[in-house]
């Protein structure tokens, strides 16, 4: 394998956790639900399918628990923003907290325990060995589904009556409810699922990227995520495209280290890139962005919109 | 108006509670969490009712009311700092990088500057507030300028610092004397805040702490400046029908706000470790924690005094707990995240009033 190929395939499989956790946030906030928990969902998962790959044997369960707990947590969110209607905003951060709180809570046994069983690398035949392309094809299964997922999730939100929904939730829930529409439903759903994909997130890094718990292990991807979402302009296929670019400035980090550059520095790179990529997007000339939905972070209430 | 009637007892909507309801849904709040929490303690197999005895047994002995107020000066200064901030609309989510960068501050003017001896102490202090508030700069012009999220940015820029604060000890700053640690020199004693003799409360911050809480309510209850940030929190369409400069305005809250935080660092290398260490050594998780604060005094700065208290008490009940019963660090963030959730849930309690023959609530 040559060195841009392997680099594309590495800068591939250290962008999936924060693409499956900004598609499932990039639904939460087109439904007009700001969850800010997602670091939060991301650590427990990454506990919990851990956790569960290691006392069942079995990966699929993992997986499942993962997303299971994401959503779980993002009940909470959901009771507070969309049921009670209060501040999103401060909500999301108290997830986050929690959810830290909780996986190293659980994870304290798990530390430096190896999972014997962890998602292994799938090689599509011929494919797999274009240059360069092959990369796309030389990935774990959790990765295979991301592509799968970001088609689909495109196709519904863009193509689709559900998708339509969902979108006029977001951008006026009030019409939207004047034509039958559940506000609350779909934002219940959409909030749901953005969890199970923060869950699913966390315990890509866990059970397929590096196969063992350490604290903390999320480190800042969950919010990384969110950046995504606004760089995505809340677009399924712009996330996917987004979290690459995102993937390989960590994986850049690692391959400046052996320059003589200094670590901690290296460590910051990805912070930076996601601060300053959210501000060219706004520099007039470029931009290109549409405008984040009409609603997001507002309660709806039917007697007060 | 809805109005719910059960065995005399009703129920009606309200616009705003009353501060006595205000105060007593926090006290509410603060109970559900401890009662979530022992849930989720009892859960993961630690007796809850062992763990609360230890915490309240020792946290109320001379030794931990010094180390609670020792933890309650940069809880404040950071509390009182992210209520301006607040205010004024902007979600600072960064005091636990502008702390950081107080703190690295005052080290370049404690270790590396050549003055005056006795203007050292001053300068530091001034220094570190400056960086603070730079560093709180940076996210709202990107918000103001290019429309940047606040949150993201300066949630980013907490990573970004406490890179830096790791790699100047870890590099360039790292104490000839530390034998492989990753701590500067230690600071010469010109630059020591003052101690209240036996204990680590560097008395001169707390006097500042609780005076800004003072000031700061005052610039939001008389000045005009508070009130125009106020209005330009609401967004900069209503500030540029009024006419207000929205920008300016903003920036300075924040400021303000990455000042006082900036303080709080300083505070912490001055007066409580005297050198700058790795960066989650300097601050365990104050910035953040004082999200917590201002929420809990209703970004009313008067009340950041009791919040501070409280939110002091309980991290020094983690550091308890932490070594008695052997719990990761990080553990305390479920209660953190409990109070934020419960605080939320009475809230919304609170849109509705409790009459119950000639009692009101």
């Amino acid at each position: 394998m040559d060195y841009i190929t392997e680099f594309i395939a590495m800068m591939i499989s250290a962008s999936t956790a924060i693409l499956l956790a900004a598609l499932g946030e990039i639904y939460a906030e087109r439904s007009g639900v700001l969850n800010l928990g997602v670091e939060g969902m991301m650590a427990v998962g990454a506990t919990i399918a851990f956790y569960a790959t290691l006392s069942t044997g079995n990966i699929i369960i993992g997986l499942l628990s993962a997303s299971i707990s994401g959503m779980l947590l993002s009940l909470i969110h959901g009771f507070i923003s969309i049921t009670i209607r209060s501040n999103q905003v401060i909500s999301g951060l108290a997830l986050s907290m929690m959810g830290l709180g909780i996986s190293s809570l659980i994870g304290r046994n798990l530390i430096g325990t190896p999972l014997r069983n962890s998602l292994g690398i799938i090689e599509v035949a011929l494919l797999s060995d274009i240059p360069v392309i092959g990369a796309f094809f030389r990935q774990n299964a959790l990765t295979f589904f991301s592509y799968i997922l970001t088609a689909i999730l495109w196709y519904i939100l863009f193509k689709t009556k559900i998708g339509i929904a969902i979108r006029m939730v977001g951008d006026n829930p009030k019409s939207a409810d004047s034509l039958g529409i559940n506000v609350y439903t779909v934002r219940y759903r959409c909030t749901l699922l953005g969890g199970a994909l923060a869950g699913l997130a966390g315990a890509y890094l866990s059970v397929a990227y590096t196969p063992t718990w350490i604290e903390g292990m999320t480190a800042g991807q969950g919010w990384i995520a969110l950046a995504l979402t606004v760089f995505s302009a809340w677009n399924p296929l712009y996330a996917l495209i987004g979290s690459y670019l995102f993937g390989g400035i960590r994986i850049l980090q690692f391959r400046l280290q052996p320059l003589g550059l200094s670590p901690p520095l290296l460590s910051t790179l990805p912070y930076l890139f996601t601060i300053i990529s959210l501000a060219l997007l706004n520099i007039e000339k470029i931009r290109w962005r549409i405008g984040a939905p009409q609603h997001l972070g507002k309660p709806y209430h039917r007697e007060e919109a | 108006m809805k109005v719910k009637m059960i065995h005399g007892l009703k129920i009606e909507r309200r616009e705003e509670p009353g501060l006595p309801a205000r105060i007593l849904l926090k006290v509410l709040a603060v109970i559900l969490s401890f009662l979530f929490s022992a849930i989720l303690f009892a859960i993961s197999g630690i007796d809850p009712w062992y763990a609360y005895t230890l915490i309240f047994v020792r946290s109320f002995t001379y030794s931990g009311l010094a180390e609670i107020t020792t933890k309650l000066i940069p809880i404040l200064l950071c509390t009182v700092g992210l209520i301006v901030a607040f205010k004024a609309g902007i979600w600072n989510i960064g005091a636990e990088g502008q702390l950081l960068l107080g703190a690295v501050g005052a080290t370049w003017i404690a270790l590396f500057v050549d003055v005056y001896d006795p203007l050292r102490l001053p300068l530091a202090l001034l220094v570190g507030m400056i960086f603070g508030a730079s560093w709180a700069l940076i996210p709202i012009i990107l918000k103001v300028r290019l429309n940047v999220n606040e949150i993201v940015s300066t949630l980013m820029m907490n990573y970004v610092a406490s890179g830096i604060v790791d790699y100047l000890v870890y590099g360039p700053w790292k104490g000839a004397r530390e034998w492989g640690f990753p701590y500067t020199d230690k600071f010469p004693d010109t630059v020591w805040l003052p101690l209240i003799p036996g204990t680590r409360i560097h008395w001169p911050t707390l006097i500042f702490g609780v005076f800004s809480s003072i000031m700061v309510y005052m610039l939001f209850s008389k000045t005009v400046l508070g009130f125009e940030m106020k209005v330009c929190g609401q967004g900069r369409k209503i500030a540029d029908y009024l006419g207000m400069p929205y920008g300016s305005r903003l920036m300075i809250a924040m400021v303000i706000s990455g000042g006082l935080v900036g303080l709080a660092g300083v505070g912490e290398v001055c007066g409580v470790h005297r050198r700058l260490r790795y960066a989650s050594s300097i601050s365990s998780g104050y910035g953040y924690t004082a999200i917590i604060g201002a929420w809990l005094s209703g970004l009313n700065p008067l009340g950041s005094i009791p919040s501070a208290f409280l939110l002091a008490f309980l991290l020094t009940g983690r550091d308890i707990i932490q070594v008695s019963l052997g719990l990761p660090f990080a553990t305390s963030n479920i209660f953190n995240g409990c109070i934020l959730l419960s605080m939320l849930v009475v809230e919304a309690l609170g849109r509705y009033r409790v009459r119950w023959g000639r009692w009101t609530i």
